[in-house]
């Protein structure tokens, strides 16, 4: 009756745990990605298997080659400091595994995961039409995720998520004791650590999406929406 | 549409400046963080007290490391840290074939000891082949023989309230005007007790090399590299090591690094 009435285009969007766990993402990936780039400078060349070749070549990534791999611009703490770039990484990793602990919690009881986040058969059908308005960069407000939308953060969610959790764990010398498949199955502690740093790189290429997504749909609202849970719904919607 | 542009076109610059901002303005204030004594710093290492209840509170804790096969030993095991000490002790004892070395066990023990490299090597040995994980990231895969930490303190009577077993080393790894400072480290009694914790005087089938720690190093292979202390000279069985060195624990620890290095 009142379907046109401007009241009804707003939606309590997000749940408070999940505004409150994507900051915790946020702020805990500002950390890591710069505490992790300070660490994996103190020896930045990448390996498959068990160990690292020094008598032999199994190195898939070498950086730097005697100098700094990668600037102070991009490493926390800026200098050289091995010591305090893992005590930074595993404080915001415990932020990290906690909130994802949360959320993943608050999603199965709200239901956000089973109704907004696990692509349904409407999405397959969806997909080549949501590719296109995609690329024309007109993004709609709609009332529940597009399969792009549910794509990339299941990509996150499901796979990045869990593997860098997992990649990260199967380097500790005292969890490879308690659980010596966790790195069998990754490859080997040396191809945990190289995952370890692509997955990294995926969530920085996540990021980057990400905000430029926001930002080309209308910052204001998708920021409202992340902050307050409101989101302002296009018309017919 | 033109309009939409440019509010865009804004809010990418302006969103810009402000992250740029916000990183120059967050870099300062984040090297802060190197001070051994900043606030933060003394709470974000809370985090390794957590780490370190979780895998002793959650894991088993007689967990063995993981152990590979003769194969898997493919190239000499690295040596880090100091690798050619010239303290005069310890040159002494090298160029006698460490025949005048002598392990002082002293501390809250019941008996002292003082071991020759022989009567070490007539105890019970041990040899396992495991993964050298160093804190800077690399591993190597390596065969250490030796004798269990267990059953030298055994033998020495560990006293009761005795919670920590800390290791002195023959190098210099630091040399500052106000005189030189050596190696030493500290591990707690589940570690010291574990059967994988050795005292290792043979590498690889020979001998420990001097680079590797001769005559004896500690291998405790369910944390990182600078745990296992090299050129061992004594070991001390104590309640605390706050009034050790800078009290942390350690040559590394006392520099900024983690006292639990299981991860």
């Amino acid at each position: 009756m009142h379907s046109n009435s401007k009241s009804n285009r707003w939606i309590k969007r997000q749940t408070r745990i999940t505004r409150v766990t994507h900051w915790a993402w946020a702020l805990s990936m500002f950390f890591l990605l710069g505490s992790g780039l300070q660490i994996f400078n103190a020896h930045p060349t990448l390996y498959i298997g068990d160990q690292s070749g020094f008598g032999f070549d199994n190195s898939v990534l070498a950086l730097g080659s005697g100098a700094r791999a990668f600037p102070a611009w991009a490493t926390l703490p800026s200098g050289v400091d091995l010591a305090t770039g893992r005590i930074i990484h595993f404080f915001f990793a415990w932020v990290l595994v906690g909130s994802l602990f949360l959320w993943l919690l608050g999603a199965l009881l709200s239901g956000h995961l089973i109704c907004d986040l696990i692509p349904h058969k409407g999405d397959l059908r969806d997909f080549k039409q949501d590719v296109r308005v995609h690329l024309r960069l007109r993004l709609p407000h709609r009332r529940h995720y597009g399969p792009l939308q549910k794509f990339s953060y299941g990509l996150v969610l499901f796979i990045l998520f869990p593997l860098i959790v997992a990649t990260g764990l199967a380097m500790s010398p005292g969890i490879n004791a308690a659980v010596p498949w966790l790195s069998e199955v990754l490859g080997g502690r040396q191809t945990a650590r190289t995952l370890h740093f692509c997955a990294a790189f995926g969530f920085l290429a996540f990021f980057i999406v990400h905000v430029a997504m926001v930002l080309l749909a209308g910052p204001v609202n998708e920021m409202r929406s992340m902050i307050t849970g409101w989101y302002h719904l296009d018309e017919g919607e | 549409m033109a309009g939409a542009l440019i509010t865009r076109r804004r809010a990418l610059r302006m969103t810009g400046s402000g992250l740029g901002a916000m990183a120059l303005g967050g870099c300062n204030i984040l090297d802060g963080l190197s001070d051994l004594d900043h606030p933060l710093r003394a709470y974000m290492e809370r985090a390794n007290v957590l780490t370190m209840a979780a895998q002793r509170g959650l894991l088993d804790r007689d967990a063995l490391a993981q152990e590979f096969q003769l194969a898997d030993i493919r190239q000499p095991q690295r040596p880090n840290g100091v690798t050619n000490p010239q303290d005069a002790d310890y040159l002494k004892h090298l160029n006698a074939e460490f025949e005048t070395y002598r392990l002082e066990v002293s501390g809250q023990v019941a008996r002292p000891l003082s071991l020759s490299l022989r009567a070490l090597s007539a105890m019970p040995a041990r040899s396992q082949i495991t993964r050298h994980d160093c804190v800077e990231g690399w591993s190597c895969i390596a065969q250490w023989t030796g004798v269990p930490l267990s059953t030298v303190l055994e033998r020495a009577g560990v006293l009761p309230g005795a919670k920590y077993v800390l290791f002195h080393c023959f190098d210099t790894i630091e040399r500052s005007l106000s005189g030189g400072v050596k190696y030493y480290e500290t591990i707690d009694l589940v570690d010291a007790m574990h059967p994988q914790t050795i005292l290792a005087y043979g590498m690889n089938g020979s001998a420990l090399p001097v680079p590797n720690g001769a005559p004896l190093r500690l291998r405790v292979e369910r944390q990182l590299g600078y745990k296992m202390a090299k050129y061992i000279r004594a070991i001390e069985v104590v309640d605390s090591f706050e009034t050790f060195g800078r009290g942390r624990g350690g040559y590394w620890e006392d520099r900024g690094y983690e006292w639990y290095a299981g991860i």
